[in-house]
């Protein structure tokens, strides 16, 4: 048996088919994860994203701390709420965990850390942070909901409490706001909008309820994987881990080379490779042929192996196969994917697949 | 606790038997196989015209989840497939023991018949898997 979130009572009750994900028992789906997976993309649904850590920082130094503890850099955080998302890198370069980070003021950052990656991160944190004075406080009893879809924050607002609705509401993207223990930002996993809402553990279930009240349907893993997918967003585990750079996990974008002197861990490792052409793409993949694109196929160039898939699966929305895959520099246009010993065709893309309910690639 | 008529045949890989008393049989896989997969996107079915080996692969099925070996039951010639599960995978969701069969088979040796499990037998199978 895995842990268990505040809320395995209530999927229970709710119909969830319950399994084992990064040493927690948590919800595959409730039915459908195919209608899981539109609601979220048409209206509104809700994950049970408990077994994610959310950790608080603090100190006088803390902003100093995650400057050198992460690759992207918190110096883009000027305004209370705002989010960034990063790679957390160990000396060699390699990916510890991706997580993202609030700034809420000068002595509080908060971040949110994968599940199954808590531990580890932890360890990592607290080897780190005496050197800044800074602490870290796993804040255990809080829960979190994601409530994601184009119709979510309309459906959340209501159910937030009062004193949260009015900042809730006026909230950008990637801005966070706060009242008491109760944490609202619009952020997520999915490539639609919505809010992650972190809250008291002893207030989650009358908030799950009130929520599927109002017609925010329950959603399990199944779907926040299969959305994740279409929205081109890595899994941690599946796409890039200790030993991937994110030069070769399409995570460029999130490193800040800028200032050149902010020595952040991880740093000289990832220069050494960097512009290096011999680096493997992170790609897209469209499937042209029959079958099911998954975790660990080998990719095919030119009759020549080039590569495997990090991240496969169905894509709902675009009723095709997709993938995410690492691959010899050269590859592009259309390759093969060999499914049970065949090859079959497929198209090479930039991610992502899907955002904000509209296909972003040729179907 | 899934539906399993009284009137089939069961595999303990989780197919259904249904003799159609002139040489040939449907298969299919369990309304209890399709719940465990999960939303089905993917059917790969043999050829008209395959030999096939009781308790060999010889389709596949893939759901959101996962792909999935069908074995054949029985050995013999596949005479038909359903075609339409080309483009509507979720028929097997909806309907497993009717419209969701997979392929039929003319038998070459009937006596494979006799080593089925029968609605009782399978059931316990399920429960078994259960615990």
């Amino acid at each position: 048996m895995g842990n268990r979130t505040i809320l395995f009572d209530t999927h229970n009750s709710m119909g969830a088919r319950i399994v084992p994900f990064g040493g927690w028992d948590m919800p595959l789906h409730y039915g459908s994860q195919l209608e899981e997976h539109h609601a979220v993309r048409k209206d509104a649904g809700m994950f049970d994203v408990c077994h994610m850590t959310v950790v608080d920082l603090t100190g006088d130094r803390v902003r100093e701390f995650l400057r050198h503890l992460l690759a992207n850099d918190v110096a883009r955080l000027q305004e209370s709420g705002k989010a960034l998302y990063s790679c957390m890198l160990n000396e060699q370069g390699g990916v510890i965990d991706d997580l993202i980070v609030y700034f809420m003021h000068e002595t509080w950052f908060r971040m949110v850390v994968n599940a199954g990656t808590t531990e580890k991160d932890l360890a990592w944190l607290n080897r780190q942070a005496p050197a800044f004075d800074v602490t870290v406080n796993p804040r255990n009893d809080l829960a979190m909901i994601a409530v994601q879809g184009p119709l979510a924050r309309h459906k959340a607002l209501l159910q937030l409490p009062v004193p949260l609705q009015e900042p809730a509401a006026d909230l950008q993207p990637f801005y966070a706001a706060t009242a008491a223990d109760w944490f609202v930002g619009r952020t997520g996993y999915t490539g639609e909008d919505g809010f992650e809402v972190m809250l008291p553990e002893t207030e989650a279930v009358a908030f799950w309820q009130a929520l599927a009240d109002t017609g925010v349907r329950p959603c399990g893993l199944g779907a926040r994987d299969t959305l994740r997918l279409e929205a081109g967003m890595n899994l941690y585990g599946s796409d890039m881990d200790e030993t991937i750079s994110p030069l070769e996990a399409g995570l460029n974008w999130t490193i800040a080379w800028e200032p050149a002197d902010r020595a952040f861990i991880g740093r000289p490792a990832l220069e050494a490779h960097k512009g290096d052409p011999a680096n493997r793409r992170f790609v897209g993949l469209v499937l042209i042929g029959r079958g099911v694109l998954r975790d660990h196929q080998k990719v095919f160039f030119n009759d020549r192996e080039a590569g495997e898939i990090t991240s496969g699966g169905f894509a709902p929305t675009l009723d095709k196969s997709i993938a995410l895959a690492r691959v010899s520099p050269e590859v592009g246009g259309e390759c093969e994917v060999e499914i049970r010993g065949k090859r079959v065709p497929a198209r090479v893309v930039r991610p992502p697949f899907v955002r904000n309910g509209k296909a972003r690639v040729e179907a | 606790m899934s539906n399993v008529p009284n009137d089939l045949k069961y595999a303990k890989t989780h197919e259904w038997v249904r003799d159609e008393e002139d040489g040939t049989v449907v298969i299919g896989i369990t309304d209890h196989a399709q719940e465990l997969l999960g939303d089905l996107v993917f059917v790969e079915l043999p050829e008209v015209g395959d030999t096939v080996d009781a308790g060999a692969e010889c389709a596949v099925v893939e759901s959101v989840k996962a792909a999935s070996d069908v074995y054949s039951p029985v050995s013999g010639e596949v005479i038909a497939i359903n075609e339409t599960l080309v483009d509507t995978p979720e028929t097997v969701n909806q309907d497993a023991f009717g419209d969701g069969w997979l392929f039929q088979v003319r038998l070459s040796a009937p006596a494979d018949l006799d080593d089925l499990l029968d609605a009782d037998a399978y059931s316990d199978v399920m429960e078994s898997e259960a615990h």
